[in-house]
C-alpha cells in the first residue's frame, strides 16, 4: 500500500541535532519539507508541536510529532527499516545509545562551555579531550562507528564534533583533537568527509565559524 | 548455554532499580552485587570507565551501563516475554520521549529536593511539582503510561514514585493534592510483583534520605 508520505522537519541551519536527522533521511532517500526556524523567534507552529521544551528538531510524520534528535533518529530507522542506521544487535545497540548520550550530554557541555569561559578554558578543553578519547578507542579498527558503513553513531558524533564543536574552536584558534593524539578520529573524520550525504547535509563552513563565533561572543556577553 | 547475568547496584538508586525491575519482569536469573560507591570496585572501574557508575549490567562479560540503556538492551535480548515498549514506531518514540523527560525535566528538582534548602528548596518543590503534573497529564485515564500494560515509562518512573514519601518529608509538602492521578498509578506500580522485589523498605529509604541530606546541607 503505497500512502503518501508527509515529512515535515523543523529545524535550524546551524544546530548540530538538526543536521543528524538530515543525514538519517538522507541515507533513507525519505523526500521531506524543511522549515528553518529562528531561535529568537519560533514560530507558533513550532510553539504548538513542542509546548514541553519549545526546541528544534521536530519530525512530522504523517501529521504525528517526534521530538528530541536521539528519540527521532530511533524513530526514522524503525518507520523507514531499509538502509538501517542502528546494528540488530542488542549489544552494539547499546554502545551506539551509550556513546550518543555521552557525547550530546558530556561533549556537548564541556565543548561549548570551553568556548564560552575564557577562565575554564584549559579545564573544559582538557576534559572534553578526555572524553573523546572514549570516541577515539571505538573507533581502532573501524572506517566508521557503524563498522563499514555510517550510521546512527556516526551521524551522532559528526554532527556534534567535526562539523560544529570543531568549527567553534577552530574560529578561536583552539585545536582540541590533534592528529597525534587523535589518529583514529581524524581517519574517521576523513572517511566522513567523503559521504555524499554527510558533505550535503552539514553547515557551510565559513558561515558556520563565523556563526559559533556570535554564539560564544552572545554568551560571554551575557 | 546459560546466561550468566550480574547486575552492579547500589540499593536506594532510582536508577538501579528500573534496572532490577526490568530483569525481574522478564523473569532472568541474575546475580546482584552491592557497589560501595565510596569505595568502588575494580570490576565496576573496569565495566563502566567512563562514568564509573550504577547499575551496570555485565550479561555474558559484556557491560551495559546507563540505567534505560539497560532496560532496552534487556526489552531487546530476552524479547520473547513482557514487552517493555509497544510494538509501533510512533508510541516507541513516545515512550522514548518520556523518558527522556524524566530524565531531565525530573531528574533535577528531584535532586535538589534533598540537596538544597530554602528559597533554592522552594524553587526545585515547583519545578517538581510542574514536572509531575506534565506527567500526570500525559498518563490521562490510563492504567499506565504504555496503555493497559506495565511498561517503559512506568519503569523509568518506579525509583521516583518510591522517593515520593522522603521527597514529601524532607521538603514539606504534599504531592497527592497536586497529582492524585499520578499518584494512584504510583501506588498500583509499587504493588506489583517486580517492584516489590526490587524495592528497598520504605523506611530505609526514608533514613537514607536524611542521612545524604545532612551531608549536603546543615
Amino acid at each position: 500500500m503505497a500512502e503518501k508520505e508527509e515529512v515535515k522537519l523543523l529545524g535550524i541551519w546551524a544546530s548540530p541535532f538538526n543536521r543528524r536527522i538530515e543525514m538519517a533521511l538522507k541515507l533513507k532517500g525519505i523526500p521531506y519539507d524543511y522549515v528553518e526556524e529562528k531561535l529568537l523567534d519560533k514560530s507558533p507552529l513550532l510553539l504548538e508541536l513542542n509546548p514541553i521544551h519549545k526546541k528544534v528538531p521536530v519530525l512530522v510524520h504523517n501529521g504525528k510529532t517526534i521530538l528530541e534528535s536521539l528519540v527521532i533518529l530511533e524513530y526514522i530507522d524503525e518507520a523507514w527499516p531499509h538502509n538501517p542506521i542502528l546494528s540488530q544487535d542488542p549489544y552494539e545497540r547499546s554502545k551506539a545509545r551509550f556513546f550518543a548520550k555521552l557525547i550530546d550530554e558530556q561533549i556537548f557541555d564541556a565543548g561549548f562551555v570551553s568556548m564560552a569561559r575564557a577562565d575554564e578554558k584549559e579545564a573544559l578543553v582538557e576534559k572534553t579531550r578526555e572524553l573523546i578519547m572514549h570516541l577515539e578507542k571505538e573507533l581502532v579498527g573501524k572506517d566508521f562507528f557503524g563498522g563499514k558503513s555510517v550510521g546512527f553513531l556516526d551521524f551522532v558524533a559528526g554532527s556534534m564534533i567535526p562539523f560544529c564543536l570543531e568549527r567553534g574552536w577552530e574560529g578561536m584558534g583552539l585545536e582540541v583533537i590533534t592528529e597525534e593524539k587523535f589518529p583514529e578520529f581524524k581517519r574517521w573524520v576523513k572517511n566522513m568527509e567523503k559521504i555524499e550525504i554527510v558533505k550535503e547535509c552539514i553547515p557551510p563552513r565559513e558561515k558556520h565559524i563565523e556563526h559559533m563565533n556570535f554564539m560564544v561572543q552572545r554568551v560571554r556577553s551575557a | 548455554m546459560a546466561d550468566e547475568v550480574i547486575l552492579l547496584d547500589f540499593w536506594p538508586s532510582v536508577f538501579g532499580i528500573r534496572a532490577r525491575i526490568a530483569l525481574r519482569e522478564k523473569g532472568v536469573e541474575f546475580e546482584y552485587r552491592e557497589e560501595n560507591l565510596r569505595d568502588k570496585s575494580p570490576l565496576l572501574l573496569q565495566m563502566n570507565p567512563v562514568h564509573k557508575k550504577i547499575p551496570v549490567l555485565i550479561h555474558n562479560g559484556k557491560p551495559v551501563c546507563e540505567s534505560m540503556n539497560v532496560v532496552q538492551y534487556i526489552d531487546e535480548v530476552w524479547s520473547d516475554r513482557n514487552p517493555f515498549l509497544p510494538s509501533g514506531p510512533y508510541q516507541r518514540s513516545q515512550a522514548r520521549f518520556w523518558v527522556d523527560f524524566i530524565d531531565t525535566k525530573l531528574l533535577k528538582p528531584a535532586d535538589n529536593l534533598w540537596q538544597t534548602k530554602g528559597e533554592e528548596q522552594e524553587i526545585a518543590k515547583k519545578e517538581y511539582i510542574e514536572a509531575l503534573k506534565i506527567l500526570e497529564t500525559e498518563l490521562g485515564d490510563k492504567p499506565y503510561f504504555g496503555g493497559d500494560t506495565f511498561g517503559f515509562v512506568d519503569i523509568a518512573m518506579i525509583g521516583y514514585y518510591s522517593w515520593f514519601e522522603a521527597s514529601e518529608k524532607l521538603a514539606n509538602f504534599s504531592i497527592e493534592p497536586e497529582c492524585p492521578i499520578l499518584m494512584a498509578a504510583a501506588k498500583r506500580c509499587l504493588q506489583r510483583e517486580s517492584v516489590v522485589k526490587s524495592l528497598p523498605d520504605s523506611e530505609k529509604i526514608l533514613a537514607f534520605a536524611f542521612k545524604i541530606r545532612k551531608i549536603y546541607c546543615v
